[in-house]
């Protein structure tokens, strides 16, 4: 494996009683794309919630590039990060969400330039040429005046992947993304992101979309439970799943 | 008649200086209401306990409270807390405070309608809080913000009429204090109303202006 970008150890987060995350270990190399599969509620969005610090974990480690996510210190002195370091570090990780979490009172190329200016310092020229390239990148160039309500789902997704990438992140994390999306309108998103992989943009994906999984993952993991259970090459463990756990997931996958 | 008229009119320099006081005491109230109410909405929202547990009681307390309980209850509590202010600062501190506290708790119920995928969004690319909060979430609150918040403008126009209680010539005590020297009682009634109407009538306007304005969500 490549260099690891992330690595992710021992990784526990519960809410209230409920463990979500029961020691999860996750290494990622740079330009990998590691997917993550397993059933609702296995622990696959608070995992990536916590790489990119929009969680804070209780135990274990996650460094990306180098830099512990949630924690400052080590052993006993390690303290939660504040406010401030927490933002640094979540401006070098991008995330595309579910329900794309489009801001609604901005056009699609105001949604690309707000991190720029804000977070980058860009002028705004600057980042409104950075904003209108990844728009194009995305296919969207015609539709930079919009704002999300006047996009349809697949475009505001787009919309969404463009936000992230243009910060230029060292991570990118997808969850779900073509989930809330008419299947018709999957396409066009996945597409994107294939495009992403292929320049060689590290990433975690989340997918219910095997054919996806199989063919853009350089790595799977299913998660059950909140650990991980199997991990291994796409077209190996796909085609081939050893635990009983995997096989029941995969089959019903393939009923529906 | 047209010697009831000409009395009306000779009034109206007197009307005039009540009006002026009218407007003074509502835009103060409004102004520091609104500073002071978005502040203490914000902490309602995100603030630690200790701000906000003080905050909700002051807020519950103050909206619970009929004003005319809390400009008396201020005005002679005062001078007990060592403050002796004359009569109208004293009713635009019980005025303001009585307005901040509705304001706040318009102002956390409009942050708080924001989804949290917002929130999540804005941290994702790294915008620290204050910027969450200028760029993101106070701009989309301004919608639902708006509508509660002209009806508590207009509300506070009306109640600065409570400032006569202590003798100060509003547009109110002008217009009783014309009566009582005309015994024109509805011709100067009348007007009041008029003015009443015309200054929140303006108030609505510019409110519906501004709610189109800020209605980029077309559901
Ligand atoms: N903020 C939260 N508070 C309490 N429980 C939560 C919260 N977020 C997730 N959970 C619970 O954690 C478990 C894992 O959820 P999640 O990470 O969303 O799983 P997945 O993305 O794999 O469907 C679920 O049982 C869910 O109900
Ligand atoms: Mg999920």
């Amino acid at each position: 494996m490549a260099e690891a970008l992330v690595s992710i150890r021992n990784l526990k987060k519960s809410f209230g009683r409920t463990r979500v995350l029961d020691g999860v270990d996750i290494d990622v190399g740079k330009g990998e794309a590691v997917v993550l599969i397993g059933a609702s509620g296995s622990g696959k969005t608070t995992l990536l919630r916590c790489v990119n610090a929009l969680e804070r974990y209780d135990d274990g480690s996650i460094r990306v590039d180098g830099v512990e996510v949630g924690f400052r210190g080590e052993g006993a002195e390690r303290r939660p990060r504040g406010e401030r370091e927490l933002s640094a570090i979540r401006a070098d990780i991008g995330m595309v969400f579910q329900l794309f979490n489009l801001f609604p009172h901005l056009n699609a190329r105001e949604n690309v330039m707000l991190g720029l200016q804000k977070v980058r310092g860009l002028t705004k020229a600057e980042a409104r040429e950075r904003a209108d390239h990844w728009l194009a990148q995305v296919g969207l160039a015609d539709r930079a005046e919009n704002y999300p309500s006047e996009l349809s789902g697949g475009q505001q997704q787009r919309v969404g992947i463009a936000r992230a990438v243009a910060m230029e992140p060292k991570l990118l994390l997808l969850d779900e993304i073509t989930s809330a999306l008419d299947p018709e309108l999957v396409g066009e998103v996945l597409a994107v992101v294939r495009r992403l992989a292929a320049d060689g943009m590290t990433m975690i994906v989340v997918t219910h979309e095997m054919i996806f999984a199989r063919d853009v993952g350089t790595r799977v993991v299913f998660m059950d439970g909140g650990v991980k259970v199997e991990e291994g090459a796409p077209r190996d463990l796909l085609v081939n799943p050893r635990s009983e756990r995997l096989k029941a997931f995969l089959s019903r996958l393939e009923m529906h | 008649m047209s010697g009831a008229f000409a009395f009306v009119v000779g009034t109206i320099p007197f009307l005039w200086q009540g009006l002026l006081m009218t407007l003074y005491v509502s835009a103060i109230v409004v102004v520091l209401s609104v500073v002071v109410g978005v502040v203490f909405g914000v902490l309602l929202a995100y603030g630690p306990w200790w701000a906000r547990w003080p905050l909700r009681a002051y807020s519950d307390i103050l909206r619970g409270t009929p004003l005319l309980v809390v400009i008396f209850t201020i005005y002679y509590l005062l001078p007990f807390a060592g403050l002796n202010l004359q009569p109208l600062p004293a009713v635009l501190l019980a005025l303001v405070m009585f307005k901040t506290a509705h304001v706040s708790e318009i102002a956390r119920g409009a942050i708080q309608s924001i989804p949290q995928g917002q929130t999540d969004a804005a941290k994702a690319i790294g915008l620290t809080f204050f910027q969450r909060l200028a760029y993101v979430i106070l701009p989309q609150s301004v919608r639902r913000f708006l509508p509660p918040w002209i009806n508590s403008v207009t509300d506070a126009v009306k109640g600065s009429s409570l400032v006569s209680l202590v003798g100060i010539v509003d547009l109110m005590l002008a217009a009783q204090q014309v009566i009582g020297r005309t015994y024109e009682p509805l011709p100067i009634y009348l007007l009041a109303a008029a003015i009443y109407f015309v200054i929140n009538y303006s108030l609505s306007t510019l409110s519906r202006r501004l709610e189109a304005r800020y209605a980029y969500i077309r559901e």
